[in-house]
């Protein structure tokens, strides 16, 4: 025989459940029921006509997985007469068979899912295209804002819909009227109803400024009428207060447009010229004295020796006291120091940190820089992926790192990594063959060459990585010995 | 006499449009529901309407003013340029802020200005009005303030603890190009200022010992903005710029602007129709390198003098010059496969990976999920589909190009 029941259909999920549950456990098939709304059979029979099968012994009792009630909650929400049979052919498959909500190609679940996309743009343009408008307090009353709106929504959405009002628009009164229902919030108690309502008569002066300004937001030379209606499209209209402007801007567009062109670009006002004038009066800041290691950093903010400058976010100039009697080369700053503007802030800084701390020695007593002052990368994805100065840069770079040395006049000069080594000797030794021990330079001064601390960083097998830690943290050691 | 308040709404919004952002997305999760006040946020933004230029209206977006002393020459509000100045009061942002907000015109504010006197003073009645929206009126919606590079450290960071976003537009790709048409502005200050507001955003991010909560600051991050066809750069260049930004200041978005005729134009930039195509193939190729594991090498390798090809799609211009990694198979190529097969989004990847646990896939499986067979045929294969001769086929191209439109008689 064939069941007959008939629903409220207002979106309201639990009268299809509790019917559903009903026929499932009697192992009814789907094609046995017909699920009819009130609206579309005049409510001939009223809700007490249902035919719900007689209780079994024995149901079937699988449980209905919360991804399925989920959609079944969006979708119910639909005007479509055939949600209420596709639901319940999906609930029965599901009792009867596997979970198939994951097979995205499946026709019930495409069905399903386009069903449920369109409740979601229901609910999104209403959550857009609501307009409030004011419903001034009577004089002298003092009390909360009133606001009301019509809306006309496409589905039964109200219920979903009005929370999210509510937790937007809390300091106001406001009441939502449309012919699928009602909701409204009153500080305390939010309502909502499934009766359908009439329009009601409104008017905000507001939207005159709101007009104002979707005029004057509008770029003329940019018509693209063809988005703007698949976006909003023309059923939305007579609710926007904006959109009685739209013919008229898409009319005129074209002609605002060539008269942009046609007015020949005119002569500045005396504004302009007063502006310039008192810029160029603007006395240059006196910088640093000249000959000074603060000059020296000033000039080198500036540097465009190289195209470095252009991809780096600043010159990462040396730091520490210009007496110092050790200066430390590094390759070139990193990620984090390119950022900082400091020499060895990063993870290499870090390891160098600790080598330095665990030899008993302060570092701000070494004046710290860089063979090269900007950084060089490569972006990868969301990173910058460190690259080798080329011999150019390092080159033209030098010019920074010889004033440096000439303030400084280290006693004790530490290279740190194969560029740092060619910057300062112009030679191309191998590391191995002069880490570790001292090396007479010219002018009485020490020379001593290690590993750049990013590369123990990049040792992937652990034993050799400890090896190598030990190895450079004797060499810090050395490096104490020698300046003191 | 003084202009009227919708007077100087015309002005002033008129002088904002140029800036593309309209975004409200990507932001903290927070509403008015228990704190009181006005306002939510929810993740997706809200396009409150939509002009007839396609372009979503999300935020009010205004200038607090629009004199200035910059003379940008792509800039309608540029020094030398006679377009009609008018200046809110903060008191006017306010207002104008939350009472379009009330009647649910807007998801919230995006405020930027034409910089008068200081880059401080300016950026100070900015930091105020934010400041004033958040703790006088409990204003929850969205705020996004232009910064100002010149602007002190200190500025910028209250600016971070009440706005949502935060955004300095770069404008130009280069650094020849900016110093040509935008003489005043300092491509190092703009590095160093969004350099600044990376570290400062991942410095409050981290969670502190004390409370391992994190303290709010820009939430929805920081993005910028280049027009594209105003100086000579080519996309490649362009994209180069975006992947630089995108790497090195942890940007949300980097937006493109077609360089659109002005009221009162300079000499020096000629008046043309906006490259529309251009800049929807520039976004495309931002997306695929976003989202779909794309180099920006890769997009631009195989492109001509370094531009994108109008006709096609840059992932389909991609996969038309690297056949040898096609055909894919559908029910057994990894993720990152599937994302380089023209015709697949995100969703349909999604959706495939999903439904190919349950059985081999076939083209009706593919027709359900509103995929173009026509696009993707060639370079797949699945149960009962080969492209056999298809994918090699020296045509290829031409089978996806528009069909050329006949020119007309005049």
């Amino acid at each position: 025989m064939m069941y007959r029941v008939l629903l409220r259909g207002r979106g309201d999920l639990t009268e299809w459940r509790d019917a559903a549950r009903a026929y499932l456990a009697a192992g009814i098939a789907p094609d046995r029921v017909e699920w009819r709304t009130m609206d579309d059979t005049d409510g001939l029979f009223g809700l007490d006509g249902n035919q719900l099968p007689a209780p079994v012994d024995k149901p079937v009792t699988q449980g209905v997985p919360p991804a399925f009630l989920k959609l079944a909650a969006s979708v119910i929400c639909h005007s479509d007469p055939t949600r209420f049979s596709l639901l319940y052919r999906m609930l029965f498959r599901m009792a009867h068979g596997r979970n198939f909500l994951g097979m995205a190609t499946d026709p019930d679940v495409v069905a399903a899912n386009r069903v449920s996309k369109s409740i979601g743009r229901d609910y999104h343009k209403m959550t857009a295209f609501v307009r409030f408008k004011e419903i001034p307090l009577p004089e002298g009353v003092a009390g909360r804002r009133r606001f009301v709106s019509w809306f006309e929504p496409d589905h039964f959405i109200i219920d979903r819909v009005a929370p999210f009002f509510q937790r937007r628009f809390n300091d106001m009164d406001w009441l939502i009227v449309t012919p699928r229902g009602s909701a409204s919030w009153d500080g305390e108690t939010l309502r909502t109803s499934d009766e359908p309502a009439e329009k009601p008569d409104l008017r905000d002066d507001t939207d005159d400024l709101w007009r104002t300004y979707y005029a004057n937001i509008f770029n003329p030379a940019r018509l693209k009428v063809k988005m703007m209606m698949s976006e909003m499209p023309k059923k939305y209209w007579k609710n926007l207060p904006e959109a009685e402007l739209i013919p008229g801007m898409i009319a005129s567009a074209e002609a605002s447009v060539i008269e942009m062109g046609r007015k020949a670009a005119s002569e500045p006002l005396a504004f302009h010229h007063r502006i310039q004038e008192a810029a160029a009066r603007v006395p240059m800041p006196e910088g640093p004295t000249a000959g000074t290691i603060e000059a020296l950093r000033e000039e080198a903010r500036r540097c465009t020796r190289c195209d470095l400058h252009c991809m780096a976010t600043q010159t990462v100039f040396g730091e520490g006291p210009v007496n110092a009697k050790v200066m430390i080369v590094g390759e070139q700053p990193g990620d984090q120091e390119d950022l900082a503007g400091r020499p060895f802030v990063g993870p290499a800084g870090k390891v160098f940190n600790e080598a330095v701390s665990a030899a008993g020695i302060d570092r701000t007593q070494f004046y710290i820089t860089n063979a090269v002052k900007h950084f060089k990368y490569e972006p990868r994805g969301k990173r910058r992926i460190h690259q080798k100065p080329n011999m150019g840069e390092v080159q033209q770079c030098r010019w920074w790192l010889v004033q440096e040395l000439d303030l400084v006049q280290p006693k004790l000069v530490v290279a740190m990594g194969a560029t740092a080594l060619f910057s300062l000797t112009e030679m191309r030794h191998k590391l191995e063959d002069v880490r570790g021990r001292p090396i007479a330079m010219e002018n009485g001064r020490m020379l001593f060459v290690t590993v750049h601390p990013s590369y123990l960083l990049r040792i992937p097998n652990e034993g050799r990585k400890a090896e190598e830690v030990a190895r450079f943290k004797e060499d810090i050691v050395a490096i104490g010995r020698l300046a003191s | 006499m003084k202009k009227s308040l919708k007077e100087r709404l015309a002005i002033l919004s008129d002088a904002a449009k140029y800036d593309a952002s309209c975004a409200s997305s990507g932001t903290s999760k927070r509403d008015s529901s228990v704190s009181g006040g006005l306002g939510s946020t929810e993740g997706s933004g809200i396009c409150h309407a939509y002009a007839p230029d396609g372009r979503c209206i999300s935020l009010l977006k205004i200038l607090m003013t629009n004199f200035c002393i910059y003379d940008c020459a792509y800039c309608i509000n540029r020094s030398s340029s006679n377009v009609e100045r008018a200046r809110f009061t903060p008191e006017e942002v306010i207002w104008l802020t939350l009472e379009f907000y009330r009647r649910n015109y807007i998801e919230g504010l995006f405020l930027s200005s034409g910089i008068i006197r200081s880059s401080d003073h300016t950026m100070g009645d900015m930091v105020r009005i934010a400041r004033e929206l958040r703790t006088v009126h409990n204003f929850r919606g969205y705020i996004h303030l232009k910064t100002i590079p010149e602007a002190s450290q200190q500025l910028i960071e209250e600016a971070g603890l009440y706005a949502d976003r935060l955004s300095i537009n770069i404008e130009l790709p280069t650094d020849a190009g900016i110093s040509q048409f935008a003489p005043e502005k300092r491509p190092a200050n703009i590095r160093r200022s969004m350099g600044d507001l990376r570290l400062k955003i991942e410095e409050m991010r981290d969670p502190t010992l004390q409370t391992k909560r994190r303290k709010r600051f820009a939430p929805a991050g920081q993005s910028t903005q280049m027009i594209v066809g105003a100086d000579g750069a080519n996309d490649a260049t362009i994209l180069g710029t975006s992947a630089r930004l995108y790497g090195s200041y942890s940007l949300k978005r980097v937006y493109y602007s077609a360089f659109s005729p002005i009221p009162d134009s300079s000499k020096t930039l000629p008046l043309i129709k906006p490259p529309l195509m251009r800049e929807h193939r520039l976004y495309q190729a931002d997306w695929l390198y976003r989202f779909y594991g794309f180099e920006i090498g890769e997009i631009t390798a195989s492109t001509e003098n370094g531009m994108l090809d109008l006709d096609l799609d840059p992932k389909l211009a991609w996969a038309l010059g690297n056949r040898d990694k096609f055909p894919v198979d559908v029910n057994r190529a990894d993720k990152e496969t599937l994302l380089r097969v023209p015709g697949f989004g995100t969703k349909t990847v999604g959706a495939i990976l999903s439904s190919r646990r349950f059985r081999k896939l076939r083209l009706e499986d593919l027709k359900r999920l509103s995929v173009s067979l026509k696009k993707v045929q060639p370079f797949i294969t699945c149960e009962g589909w080969t492209p056999r001769k298809l994918a090699d086929r020296a045509d290829l191209r031409s089978m996806f190009q528009p069909k050329p439109e006949q020119l007309s008689l005049l």
